[in-house]
């Protein structure tokens, strides 16, 4: 029971927030610090979700620099998931 | 754009399994939810048998950037049907907004803009659906030496670099990476709500003296 309103609070609070601006009255003006502060949430949030796997000890840290690097460049998920995991196993099999 | 989410969403499907939850649960949570940052999340939360209520609050804070794509997407949709602005907002992933964003930067007055969100979000889900699957039945199957799961950090990297604009948004991230790293210690993720906050924080002050 609790798995099923776990899921649903899960997907209502995602839609809510995916529906927010959208479904407000289209003369609606939004709040100015509100409009200053949504700039910096994904930078912020993105960056904590990956920011404990990679900030540690080892090889991850050196495999995460060169995945950056890669981003950085050439703005592609893709490429920088393959060129992370590849300098992951580099780095792992140098030590 | 596919090659992005397609190895992004098999791994988001692994991970959820790997994490211990059923494979069905983790195949319900990527049709009702359809973020798989959260998802992973809030897969190792209950699996780990978190309160309900702290992996709703860890999926507000990690989805908290849906809020500005859609602040953004009102600038050219304000005016659609209420039907397809619900639509839009169901199907707004990194991806898509990504993609159809990029799209509009370069052709501002195209008519087309509605067929085009459409369109675009429609084959991400799909291809991101079919991927997650993918994930979910490969499971545990997956080699551990492989170490496949370092691959959901290195889509986020991918995912947040492009929104490094300025030195705002760059104080914005690095203050973020100290917190969440500094606050390690605190109990069920809640690290990202601190982090979040010191984040949004530090770059709206660098922003307000740029």
């Amino acid at each position: 029971m609790t798995l099923w309103l776990t899921l649903l609070g899960m997907a209502g609070v995602t839609f809510a927030l995916r529906a927010a601006f959208l479904v407000l009255p289209p003369g609606m003006e939004l709040p100015a610090l509100l409009k200053r502060a949504v700039r910096y949430v994904p930078p912020a949030v993105l960056t904590a979700i990956w920011a404990p796997e990679v900030l540690v000890q080892n090889e991850q840290l050196p495999a995460g620099a060169v995945a950056i690097a890669v981003a950085w460049r050439w703005r592609m998920t893709f490429a920088t998931i393959v060129a992370g995991l590849l300098a992951l196993h580099f780095f792992a099999w140098l030590t | 754009m596919l090659l992005g989410i397609v190895p992004f969403g098999v791994i988001t499907g692994v991970a959820m399994v790997a994490s211990g939850i059923p494979p069905l649960v983790a195949m319900l949570m990527s049709l009702v939810v359809f973020a798989g940052a959260s998802m992973v999340a809030s897969a190792q939360l209950l699996a780990s048998n978190a309160p309900a209520l702290l992996i709703i609050l860890t999926t507000l804070i990690i989805n908290l950037r849906f809020m500005m794509y859609s602040a953004s997407l009102r600038l050219h949709f304000a005016h659609a049907p209420l039907k397809h602005r619900l639509a839009i907002a169901y199907l707004t992933a990194d991806n898509v907004y990504g993609l159809v964003l990029g799209r509009f930067a370069e052709h501002p007055e195209d008519p087309g803009k509605l067929e085009y969100f459409m369109g675009a979000g429609l084959v991400v889900w799909a291809a991101w659906q079919v991927a997650v699957l993918g994930g979910v039945l490969i499971g545990a199957g997956v080699p551990a030496q492989w170490r496949l799961e370092f691959a959901a950090p290195l889509a986020f990297i991918a995912i947040s670099i492009p929104f490094l604009r300025d030195r705002a948004t760059i104080a914005a991230a690095l203050a973020a990476g100290a917190a969440v790293v500094l606050a390690s210690d605190l109990p069920f993720r809640l690290e990202i709500v601190a982090a979040a906050v010191t984040g949004i924080a530090v770059g709206l002050f660098v922003g307000k003296r740029q």
